[in-house]
């Protein structure tokens, strides 16, 4: 059905195909157009780029916490109350039930002393979870906050079978009361995030440092030599759940 | 050589009957994960501590069996061993067929299956799972690939090349999926670089197993075959058996394992029974002794195989469940409790729908089995 | 005269589909605070918001970059409406839109519909 053949067909000498000539101009204003459609699009990206409410997470800074066992009274839970609070997490102690943080009661075996501690995701500089996230959902941000991206993550479980310290929780159903600020949802995996967003807003405190009775739960800036954290640190003997697993964790533990 | 290889009996209506069936139990599993989609794992027994269930022992005996049921085929091939040439389409078709079923009940498994667009698409490739995505689906096509070369005559003679190939592949992808459990540093169950290999020679005990099921389903085999399928699966089960023992015996060398050997192997319940009854006792031991002893005849043989399936679940069970409910040790001497259940050994029992689910799995492959064997040129012929 | 007939029956079959169609589905609830403006025009967010998401929450999530025009909360504010959420009900707003051209729409199984929520704890 091209033009040489109806050419061929109608007359003697072959006419100069007119359609290649209309096409380059149909393509020309196709392209015109839709340059025209998406320009308003890339302006667009250029003003979202310029527009920064906030600066983004800097590796100059690593997040962490001090907790100090000592100070840490028996059978008090206002850490684990603070961060269902804050979190908008429903509680609860069912085996299907998210915990981001929950208190440990211990017994030295071999001499019977008892102690008591949060635990909560460590945020360690090597963190298992992150390597084993198949779609990267689980990663370390730059300021040393170990996280999960809801929007990536497929809810395989592998970071729960990765993770040390049983840190993670997975969503077993359908959530409706989410805080907007801490979005979070049935399939997949969480675990503490530090009060990131807290943190991002320039607050220098997470919920439960906050809520400790005893200021047993010190935040801060374990790259900074003069922060409170780091200060303690240097005074008082303290140590990493599992140090032997070299996993460098932002939380460390005093009077274990 | 030709051998008297008898065309299976069945005639177009048992095809049909079958497919329905087979179906149906599919389609059962497939509202199992709906309602798991749907409703979220609460509908199932999976929690925070056991967080791979039912589900995931069907998906791992299928994908490690796949990879296992191939070895007939490569020892047709690259082995060169006649006997079993006649048999190789059908391995491939069985490899292919059950990787599907196993992938499938992953997938569905999953806190949100509707993003395998996301995994396909998002790679970190420190992750086992990520490489996964491209041994499995690579080992579809390889199969896929090994398949047609068999059947198309003119392809014949790039068999050994391909065999090799796929064999390499199918070594790599169980070398995975051990690899899968090696790399968890912080589980006493896990983090063995005895796995992989243990991975690799279950693979093949599991595979000879399905093989000889599925055969005598097809057809009867000739007594030179029966005669090496029956001592190749000894020596398989002896050899699982032998990597088992190195693994158990590593850990009871070091003082920090003997909690959780002794939780496996004596005082875990349900775990120790699986362990040394439905592994040790009935899925290795009876299927070495029926298919050594002197009277061992076909009947045996088929008994010996279900036995050693029947093992490997009992074997997947244990290493699973068993080693996520033995608790995490983050505290070193000491004793620890909390709400989360911190030193507590973890209580799991199989739910309904992680079992339909499971058992879809085993009918996908099988559907999938059916409609190749219908359609293509799989059984063996007088050709062979 | 078959091949006619056939492409006939083809377009009215069509064209009932679509009548069908139309009076199935409703057509979208737009209903904004007109005070105030989105981030871009309607023409230009109507094609191009769920790129801007992405980008945004990638920027969010990974970067800590956060409030301002960066945050859903913020969209979900204004667009919630008279109905007090952005899906939930057929008119809502991101819902509506969404159910006529059928895309799914993943963001609320995790993000917050309602603007300034507050979940309880037990």
């Amino acid at each position: 059905m091209n033009a040489q053949s109806v050419a061929r067909e109608g007359s003697a000498a072959p006419d100069p195909d007119p359609a290649p000539v209309s096409r380059r101009r149909l393509l020309a204003a196709a392209a015109a157009l839709g340059g025209a459609a998406i320009a308003p699009g890339v302006t667009l990206v250029e003003i979202a780029r310029a527009a920064k409410p906030g600066e983004p997470a800097s590796s100059k800074v690593r997040w962490g916490l001090l907790i100090d066992a000592n100070l840490c009274r028996e059978g008090c839970k206002e850490c684990v109350l603070a961060c269902n609070r804050e979190n908008g997490l429903e509680g609860g102690s069912r085996p299907v039930d998210v915990q981001w943080i929950r208190k440990v009661e211990l017994k030295e075996r071999s001499t019977g002393r008892k102690l008591g501690l949060p635990v909560m995701c460590q945020h360690c500089a090597e963190p298992p979870c992150v390597d084993v996230c198949p779609t990267g959902a689980s990663f370390k941000r730059a300021d040393g906050i170990v996280l999960v991206d809801r929007h990536t993550c497929i809810g395989c479980r592998y970071c729960m079978m990765a993770c040390p310290y049983k840190a993670r929780s997975f969503v077993h159903e359908p959530l409706t009361k989410q805080k907007p600020e801490v979005p979070r949802g049935k399939g997949c995996v969480e675990s503490c995030t530090l009060c990131v967003h807290r943190i991002d807003r320039g607050e220098r405190t997470t919920a439960c440092a906050e809520a400790c009775p005893t200021k047993a739960i010190v935040f801060g800036d374990l790259a900074d030599p003069g922060s409170e954290i780091s200060r303690r640190l240097r005074e008082v003997e303290s140590r990493q759940l599992r140090a032997d697993l070299r996993l460098e964790t932002g939380v460390r533990y005093s009077g274990l | 050589m030709a051998s008297e290889i008898l065309l299976p009996q069945h005639g177009e209506r048992g095809f049909w009957l079958r497919l329905a069936m087979g179906l149906g139990v599919l389609a059962v599993g497939l509202a199992a994960a709906w309602t798991m989609e749907h409703e979220g794992h609460v509908v199932t027994g999976m929690g925070n501590e056991v967080v791979w269930g039912a589900p995931h022992v069907f998906a791992i005996f299928l994908i490690v069996a796949a990879s296992g049921v191939l070895n007939i085929a490569s020892m047709a091939s690259v082995f060169r061993q006649a006997h079993y040439k006649p048999w190789a389409r059908l391995s491939a078709l069985l490899c292919f067929a059950m990787l599907a079923g196993g992938l499938m009940v992953l997938m569905l498994d999953l806190g949100r299956p509707e993003r395998i667009v996301v995994a396909a698409t998002h790679y970190n490739f420190m992750s086992m799972f990520a490489w996964n995505v491209f041994l499995y689906s690579g080992m579809f096509a390889a199969t896929a690939v090994y398949l047609w070369m068999q059947l198309e005559r003119r392809m014949n003679r790039h068999l050994k090349a391909v065999g090799i190939a796929v064999l390499v592949w199918r070594f790599l992808l169980t070398t995975g999926t051990g690899a899968i459990f090696a790399f968890l540093v912080a589980r006493q169950a896990y983090a063995s670089a005895v796995l992989p290999p243990l991975f690799i020679v279950l693979s093949l005990a599991w595979g000879m197993a399905v093989f000889v099921l599925v055969q005598s389903a097809c057809g009867e085999p000739t007594e030179e075959l029966a005669q090496r399928t029956k001592n190749l699966l000894g020596v398989l089960a002896a050899l699982a058996l032998y990597f088992t023992a190195v693994y158990h015996l590593t850990n009871l060398y070091f003082a920090r394992q003997h909690e959780f050997e002794r939780f496996i192997l004596r005082d875990g319940g349900i775990y120790p029974l699986l362990f040394w009854g439905g592994y040790v006792a009935l899925g290795s031991i009876a299927p070495m002794w029926l298919v050594w002893r002197r009277r061992a005849t076909a009947v045996s043989l088929r008994l010996a195989a279900a036995l050693t399936l029947l093992g490997a679940f009992a074997w997947l069970y244990v290493f699973i469940i068993g080693g996520q409910a033995f608790p995490l040790e983050i505290f070193p001497g000491f004793e620890a409790s909390s709400s989360f259940r911190d030193g507590e050994v973890a209580h799991y029992a199989p739910s309904l729908p992680e079992v339909l689910l499971g058992i879809g799995g085993i009918a996908a492959a099988f559907v999938i089995t059916q409609v190749g064997v219908q359609v293509l040129d799989i059984l063996p012929s007088a050709d062979d | 005269m078959r091949a006619a007939m056939r492409a006939a029956l083809a377009a009215a079959l069509c064209l009932a589909a679509t009548a069908a169609a139309q009076t199935r589905v409703p057509m979208p609830v737009l209903e904004v605070d007109r005070n105030t403006s989105c981030v871009a025009p309607p023409d230009v967010m109507r094609r191009t918001h769920m790129d801007l998401l992405m980008h945004r929450r990638d920027r969010t999530v990974h970067q800590g970059v956060r409030g301002g025009d960066e945050a859903l909360a913020r969209c979900i504010s204004c667009h919630a409406g008279s109905k007090g959420a952005a899906i939930g009900n057929r008119d809502a707003f991101c819902q509506s839109c969404h159910d006529y051209v059928a895309v799914k729409l993943d963001c609320f199984e995790c993000h917050q519909g309602r603007p300034g929520a507050v979940a309880t704890s037990r």
